[in-house]
């Protein structure tokens, strides 16, 4: 009998790799590698759907992973067009000198 | 089998995702996010869904992060700078996605015998393979949908153009 490996194991290693991209979210200062960590939490919780996908073996779940992917590259292709007319205005991608709005 | 690539592609990809952390420069960061996603796609692969495993490989390590590299490298922007901000986000940061990471794991280790086990390649049924299941799905109970991404997208394309265009 080969060694098997919980569901739960695929969802911790989720898990993981979300809360590290609320890190990186939060912590990060350059607006480029902000985006770059919203791509990783979308990813983990691919691994999820994923992972419920195979405990069911229904394919619903695999079919919004592919939403989310056609998402994810539209909000690519835009966010990264924000990040460029932000670059040109102000010179800097730091978002503690991005404060515009800030009273 | 299932064991050892669980291993081996987990670690390499925990060990992406806390290297995007602690680069400083975005190349590095946005480097260590194709390993992130290249051996997510094998993980995919390992649970049965190998349409979205070569979709994975495709849309996002192959668009996507070439899409970021060529932007980093258009903006060439530098380092990021350690300023006073972010000794505030590491008071916050850290505790934060700790405590996500806690209750995320508590719930899914006290549910850990329902969830069950996970045997390589997976099977929807054994009649039907998945790519065939999901374009069956996908062309007839989900057509608007599909359709409307396409519209999404040529969307998403056109307010590219119209944010990055040089004003006049």
């Amino acid at each position: 009998m080969l060694p098997q490996v919980p569901i739960a194991a695929y969802l911790i290693l989720a898990a993981v790799l979300f809360s590290v991209g609320v890190a990186a979210f939060l912590i990060k200062r350059n607006l480029i590698t902000i985006f770059m960590s919203i791509e990783l939490m979308l990813n983990a919780v691919n691994l999820t759907f994923v992972a419920f996908a195979h405990m069911w073996h229904q394919v619903s779940g695999q079919i919004f992973v592919f939403f989310v992917m056609v998402v994810a590259a539209a909000e690519a292709a835009v966010g990264l067009a924000i990040i460029i007319a932000i670059f040109r205005t102000r010179e800097t991608l730091n978002v503690d000198q991005i404060d515009l709005m800030k009273s | 089998m299932q064991l050892a690539l669980f291993l081996i592609f987990g670690g390499l990809a925990v060990a992406g995702a806390l290297n995007l952390l602690l680069q400083r420069h975005p190349i590095n960061s946005a480097l260590s996010l194709v390993v992130v996603m290249m051996s997510l796609a094998v993980l995919y692969w390992s649970l049965g869904a190998e349409f979205l495993a070569a979709s994975q490989v495709i849309v996002y390590s192959g668009a996507i992060m070439v899409f970021f590299v060529f932007v980093i490298m258009l903006l060439n922007a530098g380092e990021e700078e350690r300023t006073t901000g972010s000794r505030a986000a590491y008071l916050v940061g850290f505790p934060g996605a700790a405590a996500i990471f806690c209750l995320l794991s508590f719930v899914f280790l006290s549910e850990r015998k329902a969830l069950g086990y996970t045997n390589i390649g997976g099977y929807l049924n054994h009649i039907t393979s998945n790519i065939s299941e999901i374009s069956t799905i996908l062309f007839t109970k989900l057509l608007l949908p599909f359709e409307v991404t396409s519209i999404l997208i040529l969307v998403a394309i056109l307010g590219a153009v119209v944010l990055a265009r040089k004003e006049q």
